[in-house]
């Protein structure tokens, strides 16, 4: 009888998992070992109330008798993110910099993938390898040379003072400016890559069917090259966006102390203020902040590729 | 041939007319890629309303010379006029020449309706004209019910249609077709070319056509040029070309053909005798070729000419073009059957029957022997 349950029972699961399910598994326990779990962490910290001690903060869960166990649910930590303006100016100036440092990457490396999608496939290679070359650097030396070059006596007041251009160095480092341009650079690569995979797999007879059919130059570019690019625009964009929303490292070497991003609060409430029930609803409330983002990025991104590949669309001439 | 009948209309073949100018005019044109010549100082007049073929094999320079008259590619030297305008530099978006691609290059991102308004789009015509033009197009290829969908979701035959829809609309003065029925299946090809041509004649518009395929470009063309190494080896009607190919290359490339070396022996002015080493009887062509006895020229004859008998029934009563083998191997091809026949010297020579009887019961079988033989008319002297 018992073996005949388990007998059952084994050819349910040979008929019901294929391999399919390990591979699928894989990458689902990974989120969930090292994502999901931490996120549930976290949560509960949140919502816990701060003490000195270690771990600085409460238990959530009490036993308050034989049968009780009681619930301390701490919203307070959420009330203080909209009571105190800091946290909201600061989401607020994070999302203001991601949009300006994707907006230049967008700016800077859609000409380039280009250049190099239009190169010759000799020098495709080379010239991808030298976007790729800079992750070959430690991402703090990167940062840190940027501080060589726009501080008072860095590289570019150097060059300017010497040609007169300006009298007095100009305040480069710490400033807004500086930061964007680090971002700018540092994610660029994410940038360029994904639209040149695009660019590249443009069919170059659709380039050469437009103009037949008597489309310019810079009206096929918008009219077939760009389109045809979106997809690869859509997941450059994202995959600068999001990362740059939460960067730490920039702004904290090339920032000034005036410069208020997320990811610095958050830094500051966990590390300096030994906050972490404040610095736990910081990350709670700046992951809601990022998902509106990119739901709304994948949902344009869908429509795009429907566009493209599938359902309908209608005829406007 | 215009002096005898001087009323004659040159409806069907403008290139006869003495009076008519080109309507498009390739003058010496070369074109160079790293060295190598792809067209070397190609010349040729195409007439208004013709279908032109470029026939040749790949790497022959033809679509070469198509992507020049587009204005993809700039002639290295030489000049093009398409009607009576040097259009050599001018770029594509400013020639009235539309192409239709050999992958169609159906713009993905755009509907049925969509790629074919976008030429039209560039005129900047008002929106109610464009809308009667795709309309009108779409009407023509019979795609009219496929307005709102998009590329992907069309078969083969139809995204073809839609990329004749899409170069049509535009009314060019020259329509260039990059092989167009490459990728369909036979039926379909062969029901499409039909198509191709009530369409080129209702619309009007001049056609070439590049196309590897002889049957494809014999079935639709006006005029065929048989192009090879960058260069045109014969321009002419899709008949002409195949009974009086001007040499060997055409004479191979076109439909296949039994060539044999010999020497003129004599050289009358309704007759040329030719002595040949792989046939014991020396070769009769009833027409003159103009050249000195003793030179060595090819015979060729095509396969369908060539009559076969079975050698019991006793020698054919002819003195000139026979020979006799034993029957190596047969090609059933349902409609008509080709015969392989060894020669006792070794020489395999081809014949064409059509398969009046079912081949079971076709009088000559394999291993047979047999007498082939042909008239004096259907031989092609051939001195290049």
């Amino acid at each position: 009888m018992i073996l005949k349950i388990f007998w059952r029972l084994f050819s349910f699961f040979k008929r019901r998992i294929s391999s399919r399910f390990f591979v699928i598994a894989l990458p689902f326990t990974w989120v969930l070992l090292f994502f999901f779990i931490p996120f549930l962490l976290v949560l509960k910290i949140s919502f816990s109330e701060l003490t000195v001690g270690i771990p600085p903060y409460l238990p959530i869960m009490e036993r308050m008798g034989e049968d009780v166990i009681a619930f301390k649910l701490n919203i307070g930590n959420y009330f203080y993110l909209v009571w105190d303006d800091l946290y909201i100016r600061a989401i607020l100036n994070s999302l203001g910099l991601g949009a300006l440092a994707t907006i230049a990457c967008l700016i800077i490396g859609f000409p380039m993938a280009y250049a190099i999608a239009r190169a010759s496939l000799k020098y495709q290679t080379l010239l991808l390898m030298m976007v790729i070359l800079p992750f070959w650097t430690s991402f703090l030396i990167r940062v840190y040379a940027w501080i060589g070059i726009l501080s008072y006596h860095g590289v570019v007041n150097t060059v300017l003072l010497k040609l007169g251009i300006i009298e007095a160095p100009l305040r480069l480092l710490n400033t807004i400016f500086s930061v964007s341009i680090g971002i700018t650079y540092c994610y660029l690569p994410f940038m360029i890559l994904p639209i040149y995979v695009s660019l590249q797999k443009i069919d170059p007879s659709l380039l050469e069917a437009a103009y037949d059919l008597g489309s310019r130059p810079f009206r096929t570019f918008w009219k077939v090259t760009v389109p045809l690019s979106m997809p690869g625009i859509i997941s450059g964009s994202l995959l600068v966006f999001i990362p740059s929303l939460g960067e730490f490292v920039i702004p904290d070497l090339l920032g000034g102390s005036d410069t208020l991003m997320i990811g610095r609060v958050l830094w500051n409430e966990f590390f300096v203020n030994r906050d972490w029930p404040v610095a736990g609803a910081v990350a709670i409330g700046m992951l809601v902040f990022l998902v509106f983002p990119i739901v709304l990025l994948q949902y344009i991104q869908k429509n795009v590729q429907r566009d493209q590949m599938g359902e309908g669309g209608q005829m406007n001439a | 041939m215009a002096s005898k009948s001087p009323k004659r209309s040159y409806k069907f073949d403008p290139w006869l007319d003495p009076k008519n100018r080109p309507y498009i005019r390739i003058e010496n044109v070369s074109k160079e890629f790293d060295g190598t010549m792809a067209v070397n100082n190609l010349s040729l007049s195409i007439y208004q309303g013709e279908f032109f073929s470029i026939l040749g094999g790949s790497g022959c320079g033809k679509t070469t010379l198509l992507r020049m008259l587009a204005g993809f590619e700039t002639p290295t030297s030489g000049k093009i006029y398409i009607d009576d305008i040097d259009m050599t530099t001018t770029p594509p978006y400013e020639r009235p020449v539309n192409m239709m691609f050999q992958s169609y290059a159906l713009f993905p991102h755009m509907s049925v309706g969509q790629n074919v308004a976008f030429g039209l789009k560039q005129e900047k015509l008002p929106k109610a004209e464009i809308k009667e033009r795709v309309e009108g197009v779409l009407d023509l290829v019979q795609m009219s019910a496929f307005i709102n969908r998009m590329p992907h979701q069309l078969s083969g035959g139809q995204r073809q249609r839609v990329a004749l829809a899409r170069s049509l609309v535009k009314q060019p003065k020259l329509l260039l077709l990059d092989e167009p029925l490459a990728s369909l299946d036979k039926k379909l090809k062969e029901r499409t070319q039909l198509e191709l041509v009530t369409i080129q004649e209702r619309v009007g518009i001049t056609f070439i056509m590049v196309s590897h395929d002889q049957e494809e470009s014999m079935t639709m063309s006006t005029r065929i040029a048989v192009m090879n190494e960058g260069q045109i080896k014969q321009v002419g009607p899709p008949h002409e070309i195949y009974e009086f190919p001007n040499s060997r290359f055409v004479a191979d490339f076109i439909g296949s053909i039994n060539m044999f070396e010999g020497i003129i022996l004599e050289d009358a002015s309704d007759h040329v005798i030719i002595q040949s080493d792989s046939m014991p009887s020396e070769l009769c062509i009833s027409h003159s070729a103009t050249i000195p006895p003793g030179a060595s020229v090819t015979v060729g004859v095509r396969p369908e000419k060539v009559k076969i008998s079975k050698m019991s029934h006793g020698k054919p009563d002819v003195s000139y073009n026979y020979t006799s083998g034993i029957v190596d191997d047969i090609e059933y091809l349902g409609d008509v059957s080709i015969y392989h026949v060894l020669t006792a010297n070794g020489r395999r020579i081809l014949a064409t029957l059509p398969n009046l009887v079912r081949l079971t019961e076709q009088p000559v079988t394999w291993e047979d022997k047999v007498y082939l033989y042909w008239q004096p008319e259907n031989g092609i002297v051939l001195t290049v």
